[in-house]
C-alpha cells in the first residue's frame, strides 16, 4: 500500500512540474503578447530610436548577427570537421572538444569584457565590429559542437564509398560527408543565429547603442536587446511602450526560428 | 584547394577554441594585475567598493558580489533541481509520446527565451508578487534567485532527460516484470544508469546561472550591500559588470576584470567538473545546448 | 554550396559598410541635462540635418569616455577643477543650470505638502531617521499625517554629477558627508537606480520613497516634491522662479574655465539645491570642437524656451558672451 501511494505522490509531482513548468512558459508569452501587441504601432518599425521607434535597432542587430554568423560558420565549421574527419579519436581532439564546450558556458558578460579590451580600448570607441565578434566568440563554440555531432552521425560507410571511387579526402568531405550532414548544420546554424540574436551582456560594451540609423559599423552601433535595457529602466510611459514592443519583436523573431529550425529537422527524418 | 590545405585550415580552425580561452584567461589575468597587486586575496572578504573622487584610486572589494553570485545561484539550484527532475520524469516516464513531444518542445522553447526577457517579465510581473507574498521591495536576491531557476529549469530538464532516455529498455522491462512500481523503476533503474548525466546536468546548470547577467540585473537590486533579509537588494558579479564597467577607471576597472576573472576561472571549473561526470556514460552526452 | 554563397555575400557587404561614415558628434555623460540635450539635439537635427547622439549614462561615465577619447565631447554636472583639467588636457564650459529636487512617494501626500527642514533631510540620507514619522520630519510638518513606515531612500547606481551636487548640498548642512559621485550611503533601506530615470521609476514604483532628482524628471512623471528649507531658513517650493533666484548669485568666469558649484546659494526667494552641468570636449581635436561649438552656439540661440520650458535655467547673456570669448581664446569657435 505504502509503495504504491509514494509511486502516486512522485508520479503526481512529476507531473505538477511539468505543468508549473509549461505555465511559466505560457504567462511569460501571455504578457509578452499582450504588452507588446498593444505597444506596436506602425511608428515602431518606420522610426528610429530617436524618435520612438525600432526599426534601426532592428536592422542593427541583425546585421551584427550576420557579421557573425559569417565568420563563425567557417570557422566552427572547419573546427568541427577538424574533430569529427581528422582527428577524431585523438587525445588532441578530446581536449579541444572540452575548450570548445567551456567556451559555450562562458558567461558571455566576460566574453563582452574580453572584447573591450582587444577591440574597443585599443581603439579609442565602442564600435559594432567589436560587437560583432563578441557574438561571434559566443557562436563559434556552438557550431563546432553541432558539426561534430551531425557529422558523427554520417554512416561510416558513405566515407569508405567515397574513397573506394577514389577521391580526394578533403572533397570527400565537402561533397559527401557534409552534405550529408547538411539538414542536421544548417538547424544548428539556425539555433545559435536565435541564440544570439538576443544576446545582451556581450554588446553592452562593444557597440553600446546607438538611436539615429546607421549602418557605421566603426562607431557605436544600433542594438535591439541593448535598448530594451536601457528603455526599460526609463520611467515615462512612451519608452516603457517601446521596450515591451521591441521585446516582443525580439520574442517572436528567436521563437520563429527556433520552430522553424525544429520543424526542418523532423520533415528530414 | 589542395587536401594538405584544407586540412591545415581545419586544424587551425580548431586550435580557434585553444587559442580563445587562453585568450581570455590572459587578457582577464592581465587587466586584473592592478587590482591584484593593490589588493591582493584580501579582495575575496572586502566589502567596500569607493572610488577616489578623482577615479584614480579607491578600496575595492569583491565580498558582496561574489556572494550575491553564489547565493543567487544556490537558491535558484534549489528551486530548480527538483522542478527540472520532476519534468525529466515526466517527459520520459509518464507522459505518452503525443503528450512528451509538445511538452518537450515547449520546455525547449522556455530555454530558447532571450535572458533579457525573463528580466522584463520578471521585473514587471514576477517582482510584484514576490513583494506581495514575501514582503521587501520586489527586487532583491530572492526575486532575482527564482527567475534565475526558471530560466535554468529548461536546461536542466533537458539534459536529465535525454540522460535518463538511454536507460536500455529492457534493464526497467525486467524490473517491472519483478512488480516494481513506476517510481521503484525510476529510483533503482533508471537514475542509477543515468547518475552521471543528471550530476552532469545539475553541475552545468549551476555554471549557467553563475554567469546569468541581463535577468538579475534587472531583479536584484543593484546595490553594494550586505543582505539582512533574502528579499533585500544586493549585487553580483556579472550585473556589477553590466552597470558599472562602462563609467570605471584606471583600479577600479582592474577590478571589475579581477571580478571578472574570478567568475570565469570558477565557470571554467564547474563545467570541467561537469564534463568530468558526463564522460564516463555516452560520448555523444557532450552535446550540450 | 550556399555556405560560400553567404560568406561571400557577408564579407562583401562588410567591406562595403568600412566604406560608410556617420557624420555625427558623439557624446556621452550626465543624465541632468538629459531632458533638454534631448530637445536640443532633435531640433538641431531638425533645422540643420546635423546629428548629435548624446547618451545619458551619468556623469562618471561622461568623464572617463572623455579622458579616454572615446567620444567627441562629455556632460558632466560635476566640473572638473583647473588642475585636473590639464591633466587630461580638456576644455569645460558650462551649458545650462538645472535643480535637483526630492521626489518621495507617500499615500495622501500631494505635490509640496511636505516640508524638509536641513537637518530633516540630512538624517533620512544619513540613515538617523529610519521612519517617516520621525519627530525630525513631523516637527515641520504638523498639519501632514506620516506613516509608521521605513524610508527608503532612492539614489543612484553609478558615478552620477547629480549625486555630487546634492552631496555638496548635504555637506553645508552636515560637513561629515562625503562630496562625491557615488558615496557610500549610510541609510537603511537604499535602492539604486541607473540616472535619473532609474531614481525617478524607483519613486514611481517604490511606496514610502524618497530620492533626490533632476526637476525636468519629475515634471514629466508628475511626481509629488517636497519643500526644502534653503540657506536663510525659508522653505521653498521647487518652481522655476525660485530656480532663477537662485541662479541669480552664481559667478562663472573663463579664467579657471568656469569651474563653479552653485549650490545652496545666499537669497530669501533661492531654491538651494541647483547646479551647473558642463560640457568637456579633449583639446587637441580641434576641427571637431568647433563642430560641438557650433552645435552649443546653435542651442545658446535657439534653445533657452525649450530649456525653460522643460524647468532649466538657461545661462544669462553675459556668460554665454565670456564662453563665446573663451571659444575663440582657443581657437574653437
Amino acid at each position: 500500500m505504502n509503495r504504491l501511494l509514494l509511486n502516486k505522490i512522485i508520479l503526481m509531482l512529476s507531473t505538477l512540474s511539468a505543468v508549473i513548468g509549461i505555465s511559466f512558459l505560457f504567462w511569460i508569452l501571455a504578457t509578452l503578447s499582450y504588452k507588446g501587441i498593444t505597444s506596436i504601432h506602425w511608428s515602431t518599425f518606420t522610426n528610429d530610436l530617436v524618435e520612438g521607434g525600432i526599426r534601426n535597432l532592428l536592422v542593427g542587430q541583425f546585421t551584427m548577427a550576420l557579421m557573425a554568423t559569417a565568420v563563425a560558420v567557417p570557422v566552427g565549421m572547419m573546427a568541427g570537421i577538424y574533430l569529427r574527419e581528422y582527428g577524431d579519436g585523438s587525445k588532441l581532439a578530446a581536449i579541444i572538444r572540452n575548450l570548445s564546450d567551456v567556451m559555450m558556458s562562458a558567461p558571455s558578460i566576460v566574453i563582452g569584457v574580453f572584447v573591450y579590451a582587444l577591440l574597443v580600448d585599443p581603439f579609442g570607441g565602442y564600435n559594432g565590429w567589436a560587437g560583432s565578434v563578441a557574438l561571434a566568440i559566443m557562436m563559434i563554440p556552438i557550431i563546432i559542437s553541432t558539426t561534430d555531432n551531425m557529422l558523427a552521425l554520417v554512416p561510416t560507410e558513405l566515407r569508405e564509398a567515397g574513397m573506394a571511387l577514389g577521391g580526394s579526402k578533403h572533397k570527400i568531405i565537402l561533397q559527401i560527408v557534409v552534405r550529408a550532414a547538411k539538414v542536421g548544420i544548417t538547424t544548428g546554424v539556425l539555433l545559435s543565429f536565435a541564440r544570439i540574436i538576443g544576446e545582451t551582456a556581450p554588446l553592452l560594451f562593444t557597440s553600446a547603442n546607438n538611436q539615429f540609423f546607421t549602418m557605421d559599423l566603426s562607431g557605436q552601433f544600433p542594438s535591439l536587446t541593448v535598448s530594451i535595457y536601457n528603455l526599460a529602466t526609463y520611467p515615462d510611459p512612451e519608452s516603457r511602450e517601446l521596450a515591451w514592443a521591441a521585446s516582443f519583436i525580439l520574442t517572436a523573431s528567436v521563437l520563429c526560428i527556433n520552430l522553424i529550425g525544429r520543424f526542418s529537422i523532423r520533415n528530414k527524418k | 584547394m589542395g587536401s594538405k590545405l584544407f586540412r591545415n585550415f581545419s586544424f587551425f580552425s580548431a586550435t580557434l577554441s585553444f587559442f580563445l580561452l587562453v585568450g581570455v584567461f590572459a587578457i582577464l589575468f592581465s587587466y586584473a594585475q592592478e587590482a591584484l597587486h593593490e589588493f591582493g586575496f584580501n579582495f575575496l572578504w572586502t566589502e567596500q567598493w569607493e572610488p577616489d573622487e578623482d577615479d584614480e584610486g579607491g578600496i575595492f572589494g569583491g565580498y558582496i558580489p561574489i556572494l550575491g553570485t553564489l547565493l543567487s545561484t544556490i537558491i535558484a539550484m534549489l528551486i530548480a533541481t527538483p522542478l527540472a527532475m520532476g519534468i525529466a520524469i515526466f517527459l520520459t516516464e509518464i507522459a505518452s509520446v503525443n503528450v512528451a513531444k509538445p511538452v518537450s518542445i515547449a520546455i525547449e522553447l522556455l530555454a530558447a527565451i532571450p535572458s533579457i526577457i525573463y528580466g522584463m517579465w520578471g521585473l514587471f510581473y514576477f517582482a510584484p508578487i514576490v513583494q506581495f507574498v514575501f514582503g521587501g521591495n520586489g527586487v532583491g536576491l530572492l526575486t532575482a534567485g527564482m527567475v534565475l531557476a526558471i530560466m535554468i529549469i529548461p536546461f536542466m530538464a533537458a539534459i536529465t532527460r535525454d540522460s535518463m532516455n538511454t536507460t536500455p529498455a529492457v534493464l526497467k522491462e525486467s524490473a517491472y516484470a519483478m512488480g516494481a512500481t513506476k517510481f521503484e523503476v525510476i529510483k533503482d533503474v533508471v537514475m542509477p544508469y543515468s547518475k552521471g548525466g543528471i550530476i552532469g546536468s545539475i553541475i552545468l546548470a549551476l555554471g549557467r546561472a553563475l554567469g546569468e547577467t541581463m535577468a538579475v540585473a534587472f531583479l536584484i537590486g543593484s546595490v553594494m550591500h550586505t543582505i539582512g533579509n533574502m528579499t533585500d537588494p544586493t549585487t553580483s558579479i556579472p550585473v556589477l559588470l553590466a552597470n558599472n564597467f562602462a563609467e570605471a577607471e584606471d583600479l577600479e576597472m582592474s577590478s571589475m576584470y579581477f571580478l571578472a576573472l574570478i567568475l570565469f576561472v570558477v565557470s571554467f571549473a564547474i563545467i570541467s567538473t561537469a564534463k568530468f561526470y558526463f564522460l564516463g556514460r555516452n560520448p555523444s552526452m557532450k552535446k550540450v545546448k | 554550396m550556399t555556405f560560400k554563397n553567404l560568406v561571400t555575400a557577408a564579407l562583401i557587404t562588410s567591406v562595403a559598410l568600412t566604406a560608410v561614415h556617420a557624420d555625427e558628434l558623439k557624446g556621452r555623460g550626465a543624465s541632468f541635462p538629459g531632458p533638454v540635450y534631448k530637445a536640443w539635439t532633435a531640433a538641431y537635427f531638425k533645422a540643420t540635418g546635423k546629428k548629435v547622439n548624446y547618451t545619458p549614462t551619468g556623469s562618471g561615465d561622461g568623464i572617463k569616455s572623455i579622458k579616454k577619447r572615446m567620444v567627441d565631447f562629455a556632460g558632466s554636472d560635476k566640473p572638473l577643477k583647473p588642475e585636473k583639467l590639464r591633466k587630461a588636457k580638456l576644455y569645460m564650459f558650462p551649458s545650462v543650470v538645472g535643480s535637483i529636487v526630492l521626489a518621495y512617494n507617500l499615500d495622501g501626500v500631494k505635490d509640496g505638502d511636505l516640508k524638509l527642514s536641513r537637518t530633516a533631510i540630512d538624517a533620512i540620507f544619513s540613515g538617523k531617521a529610519v521612519f517617516w514619522d520621525d519627530a525630525i520630519i513631523t516637527k515641520e510638518n504638523v498639519g501632514l499625517t506620516l506613516p509608521h513606515a521605513p524610508i527608503t531612500t532612492c539614489v543612484r547606481a553609478d558615478k552620477s554629477g547629480t549625486t555630487f551636487n546634492f552631496t555638496y548640498f548635504l555637506n553645508k548642512i552636515n560637513p561629515d558627508v562625503k562630496v562625491s559621485k557615488k558615496p557610500t550611503w549610510k541609510a537603511a533601506k537604499v535602492v539604486a537606480g541607473k540616472s535619473n530615470s532609474g531614481v525617478s521609476a524607483n519613486i514611481q514604483q517604490i511606496k514610502n520613497s524618497i530620492g533626490y532628482i533632476e526637476y525636468s524628471y519629475k515634471i514629466k512623471l508628475g511626481l509629488p516634491a517636497a519643500q526644502v528649507e534653503n540657506k536663510e531658513g525659508h522653505f521653498i517650493n521647487p518652481t522655476v522662479p525660485s530656480f532663477q533666484d537662485a541662479a541669480k548669485y552664481a559667478t562663472w568666469t573663463a579664467d579657471n574655465d568656469f569651474y563653479a558649484v552653485i549650490g545652496d546659494p545666499a537669497g530669501a526667494t533661492s531654491y538651494p539645491i541647483v547646479a551647473a552641468t558642463f560640457l568637456l570636449l579633449p583639446i587637441e581635436k580641434s576641427e571637431m570642437n568647433k563642430k560641438v561649438t557650433a552645435f552649443m552656439e546653435w542651442a545658446y540661440i535657439n534653445g533657452d524656451k525649450a530649456a525653460a520650458e522643460l524647468g532649466y535655467v538657461p545661462l544669462p547673456a553675459s556668460t554665454k558672451e565670456a564662453i563665446r570669448a573663451y571659444w575663440e581664446a582657443k581657437k574653437i569657435k
